[in-house]
């Protein structure tokens, strides 16, 4: 394997909530000691649920907040060490796409002065042609450039969001739900644009999503969180899950073909408060194999080092 | 089996914007209907009609009929329609994030249902809210109907949404993308009582989503939406198994499987059409791989196929 891309080191991020004259401030750890890498040309999946910190870790990655604990290497060099001009500089090889097109798009900017703001933000003109070129490049008409955002689709406004991802020709992009708020028909055309770009242009992908089935299309390599944590690394598509999370992640898709009907087998018990974790693996008071010692001590990510998985009773 | 819920080539229009074209369609007891297509191909508004509330978002039927159980709703008076939603017709949203009233305590907000539609008082309300909120799962009822709906979890909100709708004793239930605001693991519980509902009290239940997964895990039938008209309907299986309108089978097209190739998944091209600049023809030629001349110009009959219906010039084969 070819060095690492983006090499993730012990990355923790702690957040504080409340806190005022009659309320305590309560903290939780939105990502707990992650550890990861993605290799150049790679589409790395990161799934899970709502709060499970996957959009954090995005932002980590960016260094678009700051980590409480841990390190992101970056074609080698450390980017929570970097200073803030040199964090600019080596930001034009890192983009990002944002979930939803309706509000990561200024409703006053025409296209042009959308797709104008990476280069000013590195202090560059945009020269005139490379506007139109952009926008053939994900598929939308030069004549689009003078509307506003609100003239256009769904589908339409993420592939703006695409263009201006990509407008500094960046190495790595990280696509943090990108299809979650389109319809069906037009994720399906938004993924096929993603790959038909990393196959162009040689992208690294960091693609964040809820949707288990997605993500098995789509990338080689599929990360699954829980609560802050990596539970189960998926070391390609057709993997065999291994954690019972996963499989209920698995379980929860249903493949559109009535002859594959099946028995769903509910996860009972409710998500904990990520304020107040109880002891021990956090997805135990929703697992069907949980034992004591699930409830007691904390499984650290370990086994297989090409498909590890942090489970006391793994599958 | 009779229809419960009988749509009868129903037309809707809000002002001169003509929005629904001649839709039939029926559910009968015991059964689900899946209702599908892209968002604005007039699945939402088709709910709104057999509800019968097309007058708060200024619309109307203008040409066909919806029966519920026999009985003409245009025929009755808006008081014998609010009787019907909420007691023999359950609505469950969308979003149960908005359905509920933040600064009324969940046990009142169920009660309130079988106390206005079955007449029961106060305390036999609430053993009927406790004993519903157990038959969906929902621990520790007693503690939960004493609490906000800010205290809850979306999926247990969604629940709780599921209880007022069945709080009336419903025949008929009407589920407007019930699990899109939810998580994956929390939409499957939730489809997964949706159905054991169905079977366990024998309601008929219409159940819209954009998710033909979801559609081949519990419906019995289902009806393809597009732009506003009836592209094909009929048994799930038959239809899974050959699609016949290119819509539908672009619609299965959608869904990530196991084992697919990678870019085997292309979405369909273009977008759905807005109801002031309708196609000419078939309103799905433009972004059909199948459109002929005739699609361009010709309005395609809807012709019986195998037990159910398709709109098309160029219909796939029969399995």
């Amino acid at each position: 394997m070819t060095a690492p891309l983006i090499q993730i080191d012990r990355l923790s991020k702690r957040f504080q909530s409340g806190g005022g004259i009659f309320a305590k401030p309560r903290a939780m750890m939105a990502v707990r000691d992650v550890s990861l890498s993605i290799g150049k040309g790679e589409v790395l999946g990161v799934v899970g649920e709502s709060g499970c910190g996957k959009s954090t870790l995005a932002r980590l990655v960016l260094r678009l907040i700051e980590p409480t604990a841990g390190r992101v290497s970056f074609d080698g060099t450390d980017i929570t060490a970097l200073s803030p001009a040199a964090l600019r500089k080596m930001r034009r090889r890192m983009a990002m796409v944002f979930q939803d097109p309706y509000s990561s798009l200024d409703p006053r900017h025409t296209l042009t002065e959308v797709l104008a703001e990476p280069f000013a933000a590195q202090g560059e003109p945009l020269s005139p042609d490379r506007l139109p070129e952009m926008l053939a490049a994900v598929g939308l008409p030069a004549a689009m450039a003078a509307s506003h955002p609100h003239q256009l689709s769904g589908g339409q406004r993420q592939r703006v969001g695409i263009a201006r991802a990509l407008a500094l020709h960046p190495d790595f992009v990280v696509l943090d739900e990108p299809t979650a708020s389109l319809d069906v028909s037009i994720q399906a055309q938004i993924i096929a644009l993603l790959a038909d770009l990393r196959d162009r242009l040689g992208l690294t992908y960091l693609f964040i999503s809820h949707d288990l089935g997605l993500v098995r299309y789509f990338c080689d390599r599929i990360v699954v969180m829980y609560l802050g944590t990596v539970v189960e690394v998926l070391p390609d598509t057709t993997a065999a899950p291994r954690h019972p999370y996963t499989r209920a992640l698995m379980q929860s898709n249903f493949a559109p073909d009535p002859a594959r009907r099946r028995a769903i087998e509910p996860l009972t018990g409710e998500i904990p408060s990520p304020f107040a974790l109880p002891p021990g693996c956090a997805f135990a008071s929703r697992c069907p194999r949980a034992s004591d010692r699930c409830r007691r001590e904390t499984p650290a990510l370990g086994g297989d080092p090409a498909h590890p998985v942090a489970c006391f009773h793994p599958l | 089996m009779t229809a419960l819920l009988d749509l009868q080539s129903v037309s809707v229009s809000i002002g001169k914007v003509a929005l629904l074209d001649g839709i039939s369609l029926s559910v009968a007891r015991g059964q689900i209907l899946g209702l599908v297509g892209e968002s604005g191909s007039g699945k939402s508004l088709t709910a709104m009609a057999a509800m019968g509330l097309l007058p708060l978002i200024g619309g109307r039927v203008t040409q066909g009929a919806v029966r519920f159980d026999g009985q003409d709703m245009a025929a009755m008076t808006e008081a014998e329609r609010r009787k019907l939603r909420g007691g023999r017709i359950g609505f469950v949203t969308q979003n149960p994030m908005t359905a509920l009233d933040p600064v009324q305590r969940i046990g009142e907000q169920v009660d309130v249902v079988s106390r206005l539609h079955l007449g029961l008082d106060r305390k036999a309300a609430r053993a009927r809210t406790l004993d519903l909120l157990t038959q969906l799962r929902i621990p520790e009822a007693a503690a939960v109907a004493e609490a906000w709906p800010h205290q809850l979890s979306g999926g247990m909100k969604q629940r709780i949404v599921i209880a007022m709708a069945l709080a009336g004793e419903p025949d008929l239930i009407i589920a407007d993308e019930p699990t899109t605001a939810l998580d994956v693991t929390v939409q499957a519980q939730i489809i997964q009582i949706l159905g054991n509902l169905v079977r366990e009290k024998g309601v008929a239940l219409m159940l819209i989503t954009h998710d033909m997964g979801v559609v081949a895990q519990i419906c019995d039938r289902v009806a393809v939406l597009y732009g506003g008209r009836l592209a094909e309907e009929g048994a799930v299986a038959p239809i899974f198994a050959a699609p016949a309108h290119p819509y539908t089978s672009a619609l299965i097209g959608c869904i990530p499987q196991e084992g697919m190739a990678k870019g085997a998944l292309r979405g369909i091209p273009g977008a759905v059409p807005s109801a002031l600049a309708f196609p000419t023809g078939c309103r799905f030629h433009p972004r059909c791989d199948r459109a002929s001349e005739l699609c361009r110009s010709t309005v395609p009959p809807t012709d019986p196929r195998g037990d159910g219906r398709v709109a098309c010039h160029h219909p796939g084969a029969l399995a």
